[in-house]
């Protein structure tokens, strides 16, 4: 939005500098037009960059850190090294087909990048290669977002959107510099998909549809959120069939975009069957790959189970019989996820269908005839379907299913049944405060935007409407997927902004010209203008516009303070370095975790297994090069209930434990000392759950008083000798973290603690870092 | 009498099914042939499969999809080139048919790195 109002004051400056250069109109809006874009283009990568001058060039958080190791064994190994990696490093015993479990996308653009950089000539590492990708596809989405704007409404509402999603935070909390994350990528991808197919459905070209489905595969090949696409994408065709805006241009479309799009998805060797199969498949995925995979799965669930309700809808009205069946809603779910593909290959047949009766209709050109041959038709598919449902039903085949309706629209499902989606943050329903962060003035022009689409309803914007609708609803259950709304939000408040914006200044540049010209009307062809000429009796219009327009103004002017802001203190912290206000207001910076893993790096053997929770599996594999047991990708539950049953286990019993997975190092993340307060300790309570998921040995009560979780003096008496415990207050009770606070006071947590006497048997004390963030024990086997 | 006036009706509807489509250009009917042809090689597939078994999966889904893309891109063909569309008049028969290569080219590349 900087953009926008660096937009008119440049169009003020340009139109006189323009002005001597003696151009045609038309050139210069086409010069006005090129330079805002190519500002806009500059501006997207460079907010982006706050991260890096506050810190430095550095991957952020955790999963991209896993892309970086990847990408570093990519450019070091080769593409076909690459594709046969087995990770012995990760997940031991039992390790990790890397090639197999991972959307290459990401980590082949980088390459390719980092490839092309270096063909001209500038020796750059991989890494900032890596760190800059995300802010170079923002960039390229801007763009891809002035074409969509342009193809949707027109070039202006085009700008609009590419200034608009160039700064929108919902998008950036993704894609700051270091942010080495699929999304990265995949919201351009993404966008482009959409632009395509859109521009294939208004043109009816076979290579827009070609050229979609190759932006599809790209999308397929970066992120699971592909399954957004391929389930809206056909949702978008039923309902331009339901309302009767179907054409021929549509079937063109859709039809070479689904076969050739479903082909080349299917070469992505983690997707491989899932189109054909997506029952069989999903499951697997949703088992194997439950942290990188789990929200892509989750997504993909949740466009099930919003296929479900409309299948649903139409089979009640078939089947009401049995609406009253009493079964729960994982049984209908898992039928669904069966006979998915099914349902889907029914609905793409009545398309098919649905084209073929309407050929003959044209071909018969006679309503009697066709009615005698509809007739006829289904008379014989209705008769041959309830033959088919009858044997289904009678041999078990299709289990009865209604009735589970309602439950269908609870989105929360997935959160109650499995404790490791809902111990990451992330997966939280999106608070309203959440929404208005990342949206800012989008969430209330997004419905006027609604309003001024309605108002001129074509294909395309039927399909913009319906993806801002399905994505803000996806939105609203999980705070990860803002990121998806963001691009539709912002489309379609440009569209509000760009139209709103458009019809104020024809008021006033049509006013002056009727009074100038007075009295010939007809000159004026346009509607805007007709009307602003027929209003003219209004008294104050010109003011109420002029008014009108410092209100948009000072509107896009707040949003784009705020997008600055929230960029710079919310969305550019690598969560791998802390920063802190010191007491006297000066800036600190807590460097523990590189620290810890440099010296797991420098101080154990090569060989070494590092114990620790899944969280930080990554960071280890990547910044420590030791093997570890458990990391993000979180594809063996059981695997993680073992890590969680030793920390939430007696020092003795644990130990047996770490001895069984040959654990040479656990390390714990402790916040006492410096009020940190995302640490083990308070994440405690998920490796309780998880662990008691799958060990009933531990069950959650026994950790909490009344119900209540403390650490001080009257905590349960697991709580205060559990592993956990232990590792992370071991010698705590001697040190004194805050002035006129007894020794062992937690920060973290603001309590004085329970058991200040910690004595380990088995576990020694190997290393803790400066701040006492991470601190890292050594197994007695291992002297 | 149902079924009679039901069969008649059937008979009726043939004839002048076959009369309305014999007006069709020969470009078109060559292109309903291919589509035709495309088609029943992917129902011989697909009845193979039943009774064999559809074990190299990759290889029967390469097989079937490319019988099914050549159908479908052949019946995008048929509609652009079809004169009586009017949504496609400005759209020259050379670039339909460049596309339609275009498409095929790349169906069939994807294809063959499916086979396994």
């Amino acid at each position: 939005m900087a953009a926008t109002s660096a937009m008119d004051s440049l169009s003020s400056a340009a139109t006189s500098a323009v002005k001597s250069l003696k151009l045609r109109t038309k050139q210069q809006e086409l010069l006005i037009r090129v330079s805002t874009l190519c500002l806009i283009y500059v501006l997207a990568f460079s907010i982006r960059l706050f991260s890096v001058l506050r810190y430095e060039s550095m991957i952020h958080e955790f999963d991209p850190y896993f892309n970086y190791r990847t990408t570093v064994y990519l450019s070091e190994n080769g593409f076909y090294e690459f594709w046969n990696w087995f990770d012995s490093e990760s997940w031991y015993p039992l390790g990790r087909i890397i090639g197999g479990t991972l959307y290459p996308g990401l980590m082949v653009t980088a390459h390719l990048l980092h490839r092309a950089i270096s063909a001209i000539r500038f020796a750059v590492h991989i890494r900032e290669v890596c760190v800059l990708t995300a802010p170079f596809f923002a960039s390229n989405t801007a763009v891809v977002a002035y074409l969509f704007g342009k193809e949707v409404w027109d070039t202006g509402a085009g700008l609009v959107a590419a200034a608009l999603i160039a700064v929108c935070p919902g998008y950036i909390s993704r894609s700051v510099a270091g942010s080495y994350d699929n999304e990265g990528v995949a919201i351009f991808a993404l966008l482009l998909t959409f632009y395509l197919f859109v521009k294939a459905v208004n043109t009816g070209s076979l290579s827009w549809a070609l050229a979609s489905a190759f932006s599809y595969f790209y999308m397929v090949s970066a992120w699971g959120g592909y399954v957004f696409i391929i389930n809206l994408v056909p949702l978008y065709v039923l309902v331009l069939l339901v309302t009767g805006r179907y054409s021929m241009r549509l079937y063109v479309a859709y039809n070479c975009m689904y076969v050739l799009g479903c082909l080349l998805a299917m070469q992505i060797r983690f997707v491989g069957f899932q189109h054909v199969q997506s029952g069989e498949h999903m499951a697997a995925m949703e088992v194997r790959n439950l942290n990188d995979g789990e929200v892509d799965s989750y997504v993909a669930q949740l466009n099930d189970l919003q296929a479900a309700v409309v299948w649903q809808g139409i089979m009640i009205v078939v089947w009401k019989p049995k609406l009253r069946d009493a079964v729960s809603v994982r049984s209908f779910y898992e039928w669904w996820r069966r006979r998915r593909s099914r349902l889907l290959i029914i609905g793409q047949n009545s398309k098919e269908v649905f084209y073929f009766l309407d050929y003959v209709k044209h071909l018969l050109n006679d309503p009697k005839l066709f009615n005698d041959f509809l007739r006829i038709t289904v008379t014989c598919a209705v008769s041959v379907g309830a033959l088919a449902i009858g044997v289904g039903t009678a041999s078990g085949y299709i289990s009865p299913w209604t009735g589970r309706f309602y439950s269908l629209l609870d989105p929360t499902y997935a959160k109650d049944h499995i404790p490791i989606i809902a111990s990451v943050s992330e997966h939280q329903p999106t608070a309203w405060s959440s929404f208005m962060f990342d949206f800012h003035i989008l969430l209330f022009l997004f419905p006027a935007g609604l309003y001024f689409c309605f108002k001129r309803l074509s294909d395309a914007t039927i399909f913009i409407v319906m993806y801002g609708l399905t994505s803000m609803y996806f939105a609203g259950v999980m705070v990860r997927l803002i990121l998806v709304a963001a691009p539709a939000m912002c489309l379609i408040s440009a569209i509000a902004v760009s139209a709103t914006l458009k019809n104020l200044t024809s008021l006033l540049r049509s006013k002056s010209k009727v009074q100038a010209v007075s009295s010939s009307k007809g000159t004026s062809s346009t509607k805007a203008s007709m009307k602003a000429s027929l209003d003219q009796s209004l008294p104050f219009q010109r003011n109420g516009a002029i008014t009108l327009l410092l209100g948009a103004f000072y509107l896009l002017s707040r949003y784009a303070i705020h997008c600055t802001w929230v960029t710079s203190e919310a969305y550019s912290s690598p969560s791998i370095v802390l920063a802190a206000r010191g007491a006297y207001g000066g800036r600190v910076i807590f460097d523990d975790y590189r620290e810890a893993y440099f010296w797991l790096r420098q101080n154990t053997a090569p060989d070494a297994k590092i114990m620790s929770w899944w969280d930080y599996g990554y960071q280890i594999t990547a910044m420590g090069n030791r093997t570890v047991i458990v990391d993000n990708n979180t594809w063996n539950n059981t695997h993680i209930a073992t890590v969680g049953r030793a920390m939430a286990s007696y020092e003795d019993e644990a130990y047996e434990i770490i001895q069984s997975l040959d654990v040479d190092y656990v390390l714990v993340v402790f916040g006492g000392v410096t009020g940190y307060s995302s640490d083990d300790i308070n994440k405690f309570l998920w490796m309780v759950r998880i662990g008691g998921g799958v060990f009933p040995v531990i069950k959650e009560p026994d950790y909490l008083v009344n119900g209540e979780y403390r650490v001080d003096k009257g905590a349960a008496p697991k709580m205060l000798n559990c592993l956990m415990y232990k590792l992370s207050y071991y010698r705590f009770g001697e040190l004194t973290t805050e002035y006129g606070q007894p020794p062992g006071y937690d920060r973290a947590r603001g309590v004085e603690i329970g058991n200040k006497n910690v004595k380990l048997e088995h576990l020694e004390e190997a290393f803790t870092t400066s701040n006492w963030i991470v601190r890292i024990y050594k197994s007695s086997a291992t002297f | 009498m149902v079924k009679s006036s039901g069969s008649d009706d059937a008979r009726a509807l043939i004839r002048s099914l076959r009369v309305a489509y014999s007006a069709t250009p020969t470009t078109l009917k060559i292109i309903d042939l291919y589509v035709c042809f495309a088609v029943l090689t992917a129902l011989i597939q697909a009845v193979y499969m039943g009774m064999v078994g559809s074990f190299p999966f990759n290889s029967f889904l390469s097989g079937e999809l490319s019988c099914i893309g050549t159908a479908v891109l052949a019946v995008c063909l048929r509609i652009q080139v079809n004169k009586e569309n009017k949504e496609f008049k400005d759209l020259p028969l050379e670039r339909a048919f460049a596309d339609f290569v275009l498409c095929n080219l790349v169906l069939h590349l994807v294809i063959m790195n499916f086979l396994g």
